[in-house]
């Protein structure tokens, strides 16, 4: 494989990996305007799920989808500390974060676990295409083929949904409570429903990078809010702020950008190990430059 | 028919600064009311409506609809019933979304809300036809985002929203503070005009004397937390700003010099 390929694999494959996230990030982060540090928790809790329920032999699917709804708890935890116990949003992210991390090593029962020998739904997908007679190896541009369709499912549920009188209702929640309020929409329904969906969203991520890296590890999440939000606005830096459709569109191709820079940065000779750093930059430039921009 | 029953509420209750907001307060609307309140700054005119809707909690008396007693209710539960306009034009509509999702989140007023696509092309040709008899030229622009728009135009917006699910009871908070004369003029008209229409009871909170006495059919001057003036029918009819402000000198409180209110 040549240089460009290897770009381009890492670049994609891992970005769709991530759009997801950046997803469930877009829900809180933009719609909801306050940075929630459940995904911290949510993410590797959905590697861990998914190793335990993959180890314990369920299928792949089930098993991925088993992950999605623990991240979805986490989150409809989050927002009934805020909501009915009147915790500020982002204490009560940081302390399901924190609680979740102990949640995951029970779950998986050590800190990391190895999921080589054990089906992932991009094996099981591989085998069932060979099964009806199309011919596909488990390598990246395969992943890549399944991810882009998981990818674009999901964008196109999430806009739907986004559209629908409920979706409306969450948008909303997040830009002027009191009118939404006024309207007769009880918030901490949709607080609930819109933290739960943001967190579905991103232990679907976590699980999937668990499958496709081999492993679900304790450490994964760290960091990972700061990911999504990166992504999402270097997406919206790219896009600016337009429809729902935008948006969506928007936070797909910031995730994609994003592992594009940090590739490019692991290619000029920074290591893995400074990938938080590059991340904190990223996310800082992403911020600042539309100011200073304006500030012109 | 609106109530509000020996309603009291006060503000810093017990500390020196201790302001009664509304003071052993009754007022009952009728169907097919349209009343005007004035008073001077902190006379309890906004507080009065936050009782109506839920958004303040009196400590007495209590707020019925057609006898059933609402004054416990939480905002959302009794949304239903009312359409409401603030006098920041941010605060009736969401500004990052568009005029038909807008329109469309205050047509599911009070009811619940699922799974269902929010503007269907039925809905949306609904909007474009209230849109179209307003005259602004909206009803070309549904997917424009609401940010912008105009204060006077978000404002319009904000009285089709109000209006449009068929509420019990129309609440308008200053709702032309915000904007310039002449734009306040064609709002108001639209207002007059969306009341008259489809006969909405109508409580409508303005610190301009001529427009409280210009429309409606009643009249309630506020001060310090009660009413101190009533006037219906063909003796509100009768009314002047003079006459108002001599009421104001009568009940024997009111500086005119630094109060906002209008005298034109």
């Amino acid at each position: 494989m040549n240089l460009l390929q290897a770009l381009a694999s890492n670049t994609f494959e891992q970005g769709l990996l991530f759009a997801f996230l950046g997803f469930g990030v877009l829900l809180t982060f933009r719609f909801f305007r306050f940075p929630d540090l459940t995904a911290e928790g949510s993410y590797p809790l959905g590697g861990a799920v998914v190793a335990a329920l993959l180890v314990a032999g369920f299928n792949p699917f089930a098993a991925t989808f088993g992950a999605a709804l623990a991240g979805a708890g986490a989150g409809i935890l989050t927002a009934l500390i805020h909501t009915r116990l009147r915790v500020n949003a982002i204490i009560a992210g940081i302390i399901v974060m924190t609680a979740v991390y102990s949640v995951n090593l029970r779950v998986m029962g050590r800190a990391n676990t190895p999921l080589l020998s054990t089906r992932s739904v991009f094996g099981d997908i591989v085998a069932g295409l060979n099964a009806i007679g199309i011919p596909a190896v488990e390598n990246a541009a395969t992943n890549i083929a399944i991810l882009s369709v998981f990818v674009v499912i999901v964008a196109l549920l999430l806009a739907a949904f986004l559209r629908t009188d409920l979706g409306l209702a969450v948008r909303a929640t997040g830009e002027n409570e009191t009118m939404i309020r006024a309207l007769g929409v009880d918030t901490d329904w949709t607080k609930i429903v819109g933290l739960g969906l943001s967190n579905f969203l991103i232990a679907l991520s976590g699980a999937l990078v668990a499958q496709n890296h081999g492993f679900a590890d304790i450490g994964m999440g760290i960091g990972i809010l700061v990911t999504g939000a990166a992504a999402v606005l270097i997406g919206e830096a790219i896009f600016g702020d337009r429809t729902i459709g935008w948006w969506i569109a928007a936070a797909l191709v910031g995730v994609l950008i994003y592992r594009l820079l940090v590739v490019l940065a692991l290619y000029v000779g920074l290591q893995p190990t400074d990938l938080k750093l590059i991340t904190a930059v990223l996310l800082l430039a992403a911020l600042a430059l539309p100011k200073l921009r304006g500030a012109r | 028919m609106l109530a509000l029953e020996h309603v009291t509420k006060t503000f810093a209750s017990g500390g020196a600064a201790e302001v009664k907001a509304l003071d052993d307060l009754s007022l009952a609307i009728g169907d097919g009311d349209f009343v005007t309140v004035i008073g001077s700054n902190g006379a309890g005119k906004s507080t009065l409506l936050k009782a109506i809707v839920g958004l303040t909690q009196p400590e007495a008396g209590r707020v019925t609809l057609d006898g059933r007693d609402i004054t416990r209710d939480p905002v959302h539960r009794r949304a239903g019933l009312f359409g409401r306009i603030a006098q920041d034009p941010n605060d009736s509509t969401c500004a990052g979304m568009t005029i038909e999702e807008n329109l469309a989140m205050a047509a599911k007023r009070g009811q619940s809300r699922w799974l269902r696509r929010a503007v269907t092309s039925e809905l949306r040709e609904r909007f474009r036809g209230a849109l179209a008899e307003i005259g602004l030229g909206l009803e070309s622009r549904l997917d424009t985002r609401i940010g912008l728009l105009s204060g006077g135009q978000r404002q319009t917006i904000a009285l089709l929203m109000a209006t449009l699910a068929g509420p019990r009871l129309l609440l308008l908070d200053e709702h032309l503070a915000a904007l310039d004369p002449k734009t306040a003029e064609l709002v108001m008209a639209l207002t007059d005009r969306l009341v008259g229409e489809r006969r909405l009871t109508t409580l409508m909170i303005t610190h301009n004397m001529a427009d409280a006495i210009r429309w409606g059919n009643r009249l309630v001057m506020m001060h310090r937390g009660r009413i101190i003036f009533e006037a219906a029918g063909p003796a509100k009819a009768r009314l002047t700003v003079s006459g108002l402000v001599a009421k104001f000198h009568e009940a024997g409180h009111i500086d005119l010099a630094d109060d906002r209110m209008l005298l034109s």
